[in-house]
């Protein structure tokens, strides 16, 4: 090939790129995800990136509204007996899953089923107190409980809730993952991992008027920056978890939206109170220290300086814009004199202090802005950056002073709290127990009226205001960037991305 | 010569062996608890234990390590345990990906590489050649994660020339499979061709002093035809050899570049496993990156001893 040639040939492919690159169908719309998602299986699966592609395959028996009440979806309408036991639900008529099977009661009953009795299952704990579903026409069902429970709604609001289709289960077993069969207002056409997942528009979909987009393309971009970077080409058209340090760049773009939500979840340093041999610190036993460290903490300044204002500064397990926050515990500025004087009262000098976090940027930067903070009133602390899988290790096995972690969230405060505090808890890393604690947080679960379960939450709040086994520091804020050609969009704080009504022009 | 080739195979054999139990035991080495982070953020004791009996985890190493062995020599890899995709159609469907990837690189190093090396040797001590050095070393120095952020900012959001990232198969549009691909490979060429310029240079000028070529020139010959046809083709050699020997370090580079430009081949599989604690792929990974290797290898004694009468002799 001669220089000319070569240079022609190269041009021609050029300009034959840009016109690639450019719109694609109006009616796609292609998604960046933080994560490639896990198994395609509602029962089998576990990550939060792959909630967001269940959001569009699968619908769910109750549906949230951004304020976090419970609205139908399969379920049309439901209601308790007087003893909190028993919960009828009526379902919708009209629908069928993506291979043709009629949903019905039936259909209910399998799924439920499934959910408890699959070995590979991951939503057991989340079913619990179900102790067994019946259908007691053509499409109602009746859930028998062991004992009341206030957060079942929640769950069924989730993927506990989300009905696969029982003929393809049955026909493809644990293979389902690999192509699931839901009823949702969009079905599963391929995936190839870590490149793509592609759904279509499901056309006999119940509500598929509301749904104005063809095709989806969820499409995993691990690094934040090359996310931006393909929505500001028009490579994509919306992304989930925007970092927060690119906020104002996406802000100042004409050419992009900026939607944000505050979420469900929490971060925090959980403190080794009683597990094993480590929590035999000053700072493991004694709830005075803990409080001095915490009132050196100037919450509102890491917000600013670690997360550009984006996020939610936070001390208790639910944010201040949730309907459970207790507003007799606000948020307290800092107070390094008020922490000094706690330690001088106790004899401390100083005291060193070990806190492990997860090995990347935002966190330690988070913890080294706590670093230099508590410093000013005597702590000393030592950051120890580990990998995430070797720090939830360290942490159950109690081999921690103190950990930096987090929560994703639940809709119920009931998942953000109960497995956290109380003395048996699943995910109890801390080891704390209190006997008070757990009898108020388990007649909360049970109580089914709203103010009375504040006021039981109100109590606990007290005392573990008291004792902080975890010190919560702040909320994240899901944060979405979309071109403007994309319009509907609404922000859910369970941070998934619900596609009624969106259109891309 | 069939005999040769019979023994390169069954000394082989112990070596794949050997790689197999070193994988093995570093993954079991990793911190953390693989369970723990399949559970899911809830950690359901019953899905622990479940798991912990599923992947045989409760098993002694040893007996773990022969079931996996086991079943590998039925030809099953095994299951991913994130997405239940088997681990053999996983890495098959990656080698493509990765290989074009590495061509393409390879490609963009030689053309960059070699002709910089040969001027920057004729034109030793000018401005050319400072220069060519200057782009060499940074082409050495500059990070492949900060290089790729930069082209995809520059190339694909400020003049919307080639898409920012993702892969489309060469056999469903070739141009457009092409064009996916051009800023990773050149992002991954860079460094190469830096390495492979410094390279060249030192032949061509180890070369360029010789008789001959004075000879060459003693002949009237003009500088092009000295150059090209007399010290390039002696100099080349060495540099086709350290080509080859680069392959593998391009290899190692698509781990990064692969997932800054999101392309779904053999190096982002591997990141993602590890992270993921998805044992039987990262062992599926190895084990087939170690079969290439050797058969390589092999290959090359193959093509020595076919070459040489007296390696076969020494053999």
């Amino acid at each position: 090939m001669t220089w000319p040639t070569i240079r022609r040939t190269l041009y021609a492919s050029l300009l034959a790129s840009a016109a690639m690159a450019g719109p694609a169908l109006a009616t796609e719309l292609r998604i960046g995800l933080q994560e490639d998602p896990d198994a395609l299986d509602t029962d089998q699966a576990r990550t939060f990136v792959g909630r967001i592609v269940f959001e569009s395959l699968c619908d769910k028996l109750i549906n949230i509204t951004p304020d976090l009440e419970f609205i139908p979806e399969l379920a049309t309408e439901w209601s308790w007996s007087d003893d909190g036991l028993e919960l009828t639900m009526r379902l919708r008529e009209d629908v069928v899953f993506h291979d043709g099977t009629p949903f019905n009661a039936d259909a209910v009953v399998f799924n439920i089923d499934r959910s408890q009795t699959l070995d590979e299952s991951r939503r057991r704990s989340e079913l619990a107190s179900v102790e067994s579903v019946a259908a007691t026409d053509e499409f109602e069902v009746v859930f028998t409980l062991g004992a009341p429970d206030a957060t079942l709604l929640a769950q069924l609001s989730d993927r506990a809730g989300m009905m696969l289709s029982p003929a393809a289960a049955e026909e493809l077993g644990l293979d389902l993952a690999t192509n699931p069969v839901c009823s949702g207002p969009f079905s599963f056409v391929e995936r190839v991992q870590q490149d793509r997942i592609v759904l279509e528009k499901f056309a006999d979909h119940w509500d598929a008027d509301s749904y104005h987009l063809e095709r989806l393309v969820f499409i995993p971009m691990p690094d934040t920056s090359v996310r931006l970077a393909n929505l500001r080409s028009g490579d994509i058209h919306m992304l989930e978890r925007l970092a927060a340090s690119d906020v104002p760049q996406v802000q100042g773009d004409a050419s992009l939206l900026f939607e944000s939500a505050v979420g469900l979840g929490y971060q925090g340093i959980t403190v080794n109170v009683a597990n094993g041999e480590r929590s035999e610190t000053p700072f493991g036993q004694d709830p005075q220290v803990r409080r001095a460290f915490s009132l050196a903490i100037d919450r509102e300044v890491i917000n600013q300086v670690v997360f550009e204002g984006a996020f939610l500064p936070g001390n208790q397990h639910v944010p201040s814009t949730s309907p459970w926050y207790d507003e007799n515990f606000p948020v307290e500025g800092r107070d390094v004199e008020a922490a000094r004087a706690i330690l001088d009262e106790l004899g401390i000098d100083r005291l060193e202090v070990e806190v492990q976090m997860a090995n990347n940027p935002v966190q330690t930067q988070l913890m080294q802005v706590i670093q230099s903070m508590v410093a000013e009133a005597g702590f000393d602390v030592s950051l120890r950056a580990t990998e995430f899988a070797s720090l939830l290790a360290a942490q159950t096995a109690g081999d921690f002073q103190a950990s930096q972690v987090g929560w994703s969230g639940r809709t119920d405060p009931d998942g953000n709290l109960h497995a956290f505090v109380t003395c048996d808890g699943g995910l109890n890393d801390s080891g704390f127990c209190n006997e008070e604690v757990d009898r108020l947080l388990n007649e909360a679960r049970t109580a089914s009226d709203m103010d009375a379960r504040r006021a039981l939450y109100a109590e606990a709040q007290e005392i573990l205001m008291a004792e902080l086994p975890i010190i919560y520091l702040y909320h994240p804020t899901w944060l979405w960037a979309l071109r403007d050609s994309v319009s509907g969009f609404v922000p859910y704080p369970d941070g998934m991305i619900r596609l009624a009504g969106v259109r891309r022009d | 010569m069939l005999s040769f080739v019979l023994r390169r195979i069954l000394i082989a054999i112990p070596t794949l062996l050997l790689v197999s139990v070193f994988v093995f035991t570093l993954q079991k080495l990793l911190p953390g608890d693989p369970v723990l982070v399949m559970a899911g953020e809830e950690r359901d004791p019953e899905v622990i234990a479940f798991l912990r009996e599923q992947y045989r985890l409760n098993d002694p190493i040893i007996v773990q390590y022969f079931h996996w062995l086991g079943n590998v020599l039925q030809g099953d890899l095994g299951m991913s345990l994130r997405t239940r995709q088997p681990v053999l159609e996983l890495i098959l469907e990656r080698i493509p990906v990765t290989f074009q990837l590495a061509v393409m690189a390879m490609s963009f190093a030689v053309a960059i590489g070699i002709p910089m090396g040969i001027l920057s040797a004729v034109k030793k001590g000018t401005w050319l050649d400072y220069v060519a050095n200057f782009v060499a070393l940074s082409g050495l120095s500059i990070p492949n994660f900060w290089l790729g952020i930069l082209l995809i900012l520059l190339v694909s959001v400020n003049l919307g020339w080639l898409p920012a990232s993702g892969y489309v198969a060469f056999w469903s549009d070739p141009l457009r499979s092409i064009q996916t691909l051009l800023m990773p490979a050149f992002v991954l060429g860079t460094a190469l061709a830096a390495t492979l310029m410094r390279h060249t240079r030192s032949a061509m000028l180890g070369v360029l002093q010789s008789d001959y070529v004075r000879t060459a020139r003693a002949k009237g010959l003009r500088e092009r035809v000295v150059v090209m046809k007399h010290a390039f083709r002696n100099g080349v050699l060495p540099i086709v050899t350290l080509s080859a020997l680069l392959f593998g370090e391009l290899l190692a580079g698509a781990v990064l570049t692969e997932q800054i430009f999101s392309i779904p081949g053999f190096g982002r599989l591997i990141v993602d496993a590890v992270f993921n604690r998805d044992y039987a792929v990262v062992q599926g990974v190895v084990l087939v990156t170690a079969v290439a290797f050797i058969a390589m290898n092999l290959l090359a004694d193959v093509a020595y001893a076919l070459l040489n009468p007296r390696m076969r002799a020494a053999q």
